[in-house]
């Protein structure tokens, strides 16, 4: 069973696939058998991908070793684009990660979309989604890769936008997909220098011709190649400065958040970087700029999430912060850190927007947590779920963020002590906002005016299985030996270092206290607080204003300048080219105006002819007889 | 010699006008029947001889000769390649769907149909000639129906409709007197008296036999340059493209866009390239600095356009550019994609200009401040937008994806700058095309519309039929690919050949 799941892998993108055509074109009017279609071939995909894993593991396919199948997809000249797939335990993790919470999103979903009248649609992109993240996780080389790259990104412009009707998710559905095409344009010059400078995009082939180039060439050109390349997972993973895409793309459906902006698409970025490891880990410059673009990140995009107020855009930036870390872990060298991590976030982030989803449904599509409260008695399982997400990303024993975030902190300290640092406060802030998310909208006391109430089955079942991933999903990471597993260049020793451990608990637990005292006990004005800290209040809460910045920097050379160009076309271009037919126009006027048809006009014409000839021969005449007259 | 395929192809449209004028203007059903008939055969005939193209052998297929006026070398002399395969078929698609597209026209519906098919007629006849006294021919014989159905059919906007029928029958004109002086100067230069023809296989012999100087091939390359490429609506020869979509009626811009415009890449591969190879070496990094200026000046026009057609006219001069830069970096993967891409434009851009007909010919709006929310009346519609408009932004699984990254591939080892700054064009395109397609389509319900039918029947079958090349293209570009490779493979020697020839103008951007 695992060896037909292994070498069938390639029908694990192509199950979804299937529903997303067959949705598309026939069931697209009935939900209830457009779900089952989407559910069904996920779950087909879920076991194929269980049986890969399995090979996987017993078999002998490791990181250095893996399995690999290509078909030809368009050849010119010697040019040859493939399409294949790779299976190493790396692409089994994404495999079953992508699948799982695909699976449990799309169940999700049959509760969330049962009175919308679009929900056949919802299924077949969520399907066409999932497809094309498989198709991605199991790439053989950079083109495939940048071909999924883009799918998954319509994917999600498609599903930011689904409810078309509102303004602010189509423009938020637009945002997403030009700030992350910015990234896919310094992507596809990297992958374009790659092409041409070794004449391959495949990436066992580079695995081998890249270090030699390295060796021969130095790290020059490489460096540039790898920045470009870098651009890409900037753009989609959401790192500064293109991060702001992610929080406006809350406007999609919250399944949509949970799958696509939490769970999967956004850590594409993180995978490609994985993936081409052996470029970028050669590359000391480069690894430098990733740890500390993701380091930033994660710090930056945590002071801004303490003080917003939406719950889901809470979680956003929260993500952000969480995808920053794992940027991090790759740039200070630990690949196992970083998919461990990008394994467990997976499990506690889609949990945890779950739970978003069911709060605001059950306000009625309220998002301000301040207009929440006391939510734990009207929603005791979704409350238990959310608790359950929270001390997992707070990095709380033995919850899954633990072990995973450890494992960056330690890796962050051996290579720099700022960027350790970094990590850590960025730890104490996440255990500080996720606390105040949770204590804000869950204790307290109930509002007389608050709709909420338990969700439905069909939503509570995903939150439950997510919420038992959290807890296991670190531990058994932690003591089955993930990093014998998914490593890169020698097998990562798994140990906990007690000091940075218990440092990190530590600052969670005060952090936890500090919530506790200001949203709960009540002891400090979180009001007065934020006139204390007037200026980094009003910086955060408004984000910095990195949005106000593009948007200049939009009306200034986008529109302005098209504008310029625009008149230039008319008045320039077009002007010449009016200009000549003017200018013919003209001089047909005038020689129009030679045959007008009257007998008098020709006469006179004609005698001026006359004149003028006569005139001219008594010239030459008399030039000539002057001639004659020198001669003689 | 066998079944006259090409012959039928071409004449079947022909010989349908012919039919046409003969029944009375009321069988307006009839008519568009026929005509549907007519662009059904010859459709059916391409795809016969597009899967019967053996590519293992290439070279002129389906060829058929017959002897005309000797005494100049002028033969009736068809035949297809892997160059001017793809086109003749992208030709025969978009013609039928231009059909479709027309088929509630009211007025003069006889007279529009016998238009529109010598029209297509005249397109299919400069992609299957094998001589370029038909090639001409069949030029000037399409810019006459272009001209009058602008002028009857066409819409007044920005600029009158005669105004736009003006422009873009004189720069036709001006295309063709450029190009008639240059294939004269061909034809003379070649051979000496007594030898002279216009076979183009015999001018390319001519040419690698060396009768043809250095400095005439670079003298005849401009002339044809400034021919095909006002035709391929270069920079600065471009602006008859907006005014002249704008003013035509939806089939006239689909086939202006889809294949017309195409015959001006098809005549620099077929004659710039392969008869005139060092003037082509020549003047290269020249085209490549205008197709640069072509990608992003059209985009940043199209940017701040308010007519959907506009915003169309200006894209696809934008994506001329992918084009030429394409052609001018010389190499076999490059040019492979330019051709590549001018079917795939020429599908997307018809596909746009049905769409947007079909929202004009029922709204009579096609101003973006003036449509909004199509998309809760519209739904075919809008899925025909977005089909073309992602294809536009080069999504992968449709059909633009493969031709745009084949043609970075050539081109950005051989002129970095001015590839870097073209591929920089991908996120224009996204920019202006998205936001179209969010204002046009999505936001809230606009009770304006409801009167309105969203497509059914025949004028579905538009987007049916180009989606289906849309899509099935991208997800098989090999389907593409292998032809035109076939194609572009025999150029691979002369390629190389000439990449040793030194750049004399400018070059190393």
């Amino acid at each position: 069973m695992s060896e037909f799941a292994l070498t069938h892998a390639w029908l694990i993108p192509l199950l979804p696939a299937l529903a997303f055509v067959v949705i598309g074109f026939f069931t697209r009017l009935d939900k209830s058998i457009s779900a089952k279609i989407a559910i069904s071939m996920i779950s087909v995909s879920f076991l194929l991908a269980l049986g890969v894993l399995a090979a996987v593991i017993s078999g002998p396919i490791t990181m250095d070793n893996p399995l690999i199948q290509k078909v030809l997809w368009a050849k010119m000249g010697t040019l040859e684009l493939s399409m294949g797939v790779l299976v190493d335990p790396m692409t089994a993790m994404m495999l079953i990660v992508v699948t799982t919470v695909a699976l449990l999103v799309q169940i999700y979903s049959v509760g969330y979309m049962e009175h919308d009248p679009g929900a056949g649609r919802f299924f077949a992109f969520l399907s066409l989604f999932a497809s094309s993240m498989l198709g991605l996780v199991i790439s053989v080389n950079f083109l495939q890769m940048y071909a999924f790259w883009e799918l998954v990104g319509v994917c999600s412009y498609l599903l930011i936008g689904f409810y078309y009707y509102k303004i602010s998710a189509r423009e938020a559905a637009k945002k997403a997909f030009i700030t992350t095409r910015i990234g896919d344009f310094g992507m596809l010059l990297g992958i374009l220098l790659l092409q041409i400078t070794f004449g391959t995009l495949d990436f066992m082939e580079l695995k081998e011709l890249v270090p030699a180039y390295i060796w021969i060439s130095g790290t020059g050109f490489m460096t540039v190649v790898g920045l470009l390349l870098f651009i890409g997972p900037i753009g989609k993973s959401g790192q500064f400065p293109l991060h702001v895409w992610l929080p406006d793309a809350m406007e999609g459906p919250t399944p949509v958040s949970a799958l696509i902006h939490a769970a999967t698409m956004v850590v594409a970025g993180v995978y490609l970087v994985g993936r081409a490891y052996f470029i970028f880990s050669a590359l000391p410059a480069v690894m430098t700029v990733i740890a500390w673009i993701g380091g930033f990140t994660a710090f930056f995009a945590a002071t801004i999430a303490i003080t917003q107020r939406p719950f889901k855009r809470i979680l956003a930036y929260s993500t952000i912060s969480q995808l920053g870390y794992m940027m991090l872990a790759l740039g200070v060298g630990s690949l196992t850190a970083s998919m461990f991590h990008l394994m467990t976030h997976a499990f506690f982030k889609a949990l945890l927007f779950l739970c978003a989803g069911a709060v605001i449904e059950a306000m009625n599509e309220e998002a301000d947590i301040f207009k929440m409260g006391g939510l734990r008695h009207r929603m005791p399982t979704t409350f238990k779920c959310m608790a359950v997400g929270v001390l997992a990303i707070a990095g709380v024993p033995p919850f899954a963020g633990f072990f995973s975030k450890d494992m960056i902190l330690a890796a962050a300290a051996e290579v720099s002590m700022p960027l350790y640092l970094l990590a850590a406060a960025t730890a104490f802030l996440t255990a500080f906002y996720m606390a105040r998310l949770l204590f804000v909208a869950f204790f307290g006391e109930v509002r007389e005016d608050c709709p909420a109430h338990e969700t439905n089955s069909y939503m509570r079942m995903p939150l439950v299985v997510l919420a038992v991933l959290a807890v296991v999903s670190g531990a058994w990471g932690h003591f089955a030996g993930f990093g014998e597993w998914v490593y890169f260049g020698a097998v990562q020793e798994e140990h906990i270092d007690f000091m940075i451990a218990g440092s990190s608990v530590l600052l969670t637990l005060i952090a936890f206290a500090l919530a506790y005292e200001i949203y709960v006990a009540k002891r400090f004005s979180a009001h007065l607080l934020a006139q204390r800290f007037g200026i980094l209040y009003t910086l955060s809460y408004n984000k910095y204003y990195v949005d106000e910045f593009y948007t200049i920097v939009r009306n200034t050379f986008v529109d302005k300048l098209g504008a310029v160009l625009y008149w230039f076309d008319l008045h320039v271009v077009d002007g010449v080219v009016n200009g000549l037919a003017k200018g013919v126009g003209c001089l047909s006027c005038v020689f129009t105006a030679l045959q007008n048809g009257q007998a008098q006009r020709y006469v006179a014409v004609f005698y001026c002819g006359v004149i003028v000839l006569v005139a001219y021969s008594v010239f030459c005449a008399v030039r000539i007889l002057n001639l004659l007259g020198g001669a003689f | 010699m066998g079944f006259p395929l090409l012959s039928t192809v071409l004449l079947a449209p022909l010989l349908m006008a012919l039919v046409i004028c003969f029944l009375p203007r009321e069988a307006r059903e009839q008519i568009r029947v026929l005509a549907a008939a007519a662009m059904g055969l010859a459709t059916c005939l391409t795809l016969y001889a597009y899967a019967a193209y053996d590519t293992a052998v290439g070279g002129m297929q389906f060829t058929e000769q017959i002897p005309w006026v000797t005494d100049l070398g002028v033969s009736y002399s068809l035949g297809i390649d892997g160059i001017s395969l793809p086109m003749l078929l992208l030709t025969d698609v978009i013609g039928l769907a231009s059909v479709f597209s027309s088929w509630n026209i009211e007025k003069r519906a006889k007279e529009f149909f016998i238009l529109l098919l010598i029209l297509i007629a005249g397109v299919t006849g400069t992609f299957v000639a094998c001589d370029l006294f038909i090639f001409l021919l069949c030029y000037e014989v399409v810019v006459i129906p272009i001209y009058i159905m602008v002028l009857i059919w066409g819409s007044t906007k920005r600029v009158p409709k005669e105004y736009s029928g003006m422009k873009l029958t004189i720069f036709l004109l001006m295309g063709s007197a450029f190009m008639l002086v240059g294939i004269v100067s061909l034809y003379l230069g070649a051979y000496p008296a007594g030898q002279r023809t216009f076979d183009i296989q015999a001018l390319i012999m001519a040419s690698q036999m060396g009768n043809m100087s250095a400095e005439f091939q670079i003298f005849v390359f401009l002339l044809l340059l400034t021919g095909f490429g006002s035709l391929l609506s270069m920079f600065p020869f471009h602006s008859w493209s907006p005014d002249g979509y704008a003013g035509a009626p939806t089939a006239v811009s689909m086939i202006h866009a889809g294949v017309l415009k195409k015959i001006g890449g098809y005549g620099l591969i077929r004659l710039g390239l392969m008869v005139l190879p060092l003037g082509a070496k020549f003047w290269a990094p020249l085209i490549a600095g205008l197709a640069m200026i072509n990608v992003m000046y059209a985009a940043y026009c199209a940017m701040v356009q308010k007519d959907l057609k506009y915003i169309i006219g200006y894209s696809s001069v934008s994506h001329m550019g992918y084009v030429l830069l394409g052609f001018a970096a010389l190499n076999v993967v490059s040019i492979s994609g330019a051709i590549a891409n001018m079917v795939a434009h020429g599908i997307m851009a018809s596909l746009f200009f049905s769409q947007i007909g079909y929202v004009y010919e029922k709204t009579h709006m096609r101003s973006i401040p003036d449509l909004k929310g199509l998309a809760h009346y519209f739904p075919r519609v809008t899925i025909g937008f977005m089909l073309a408009g992602m294809a536009s932004v080069g999504l992968p699984g449709l059909i633009e994806f493969v031709p745009e990254v084949t043609i970075f591939m050539g081109t950005i080892g051989v002129y970095p700058f001015f590839a870097v700054i073209a591929i920089a064009g991908i996120i224009f395109t996204a920019l202006y095309i998205l936001r179209m397609l969010a204002k046009v389509l999505f936001g809230p319900k606009d009770e304006h519309f409801a009167k309105y039918e969203d497509q059914k029947g025949v004028e579905v079958l538009p987007l049916l039929l180009l989606g289906l090349f849309l899509v099935g293209f991208g997800i098989f570009p090999e389907l593409l690919m292998r032809v035109i490779d076939s194609g572009v493979q025999p150029l691979a020697p002369m390629l190389a050949a000439l990449s040793d020839v030194p750049m004399l103008l400018g070059g190393g951007f």
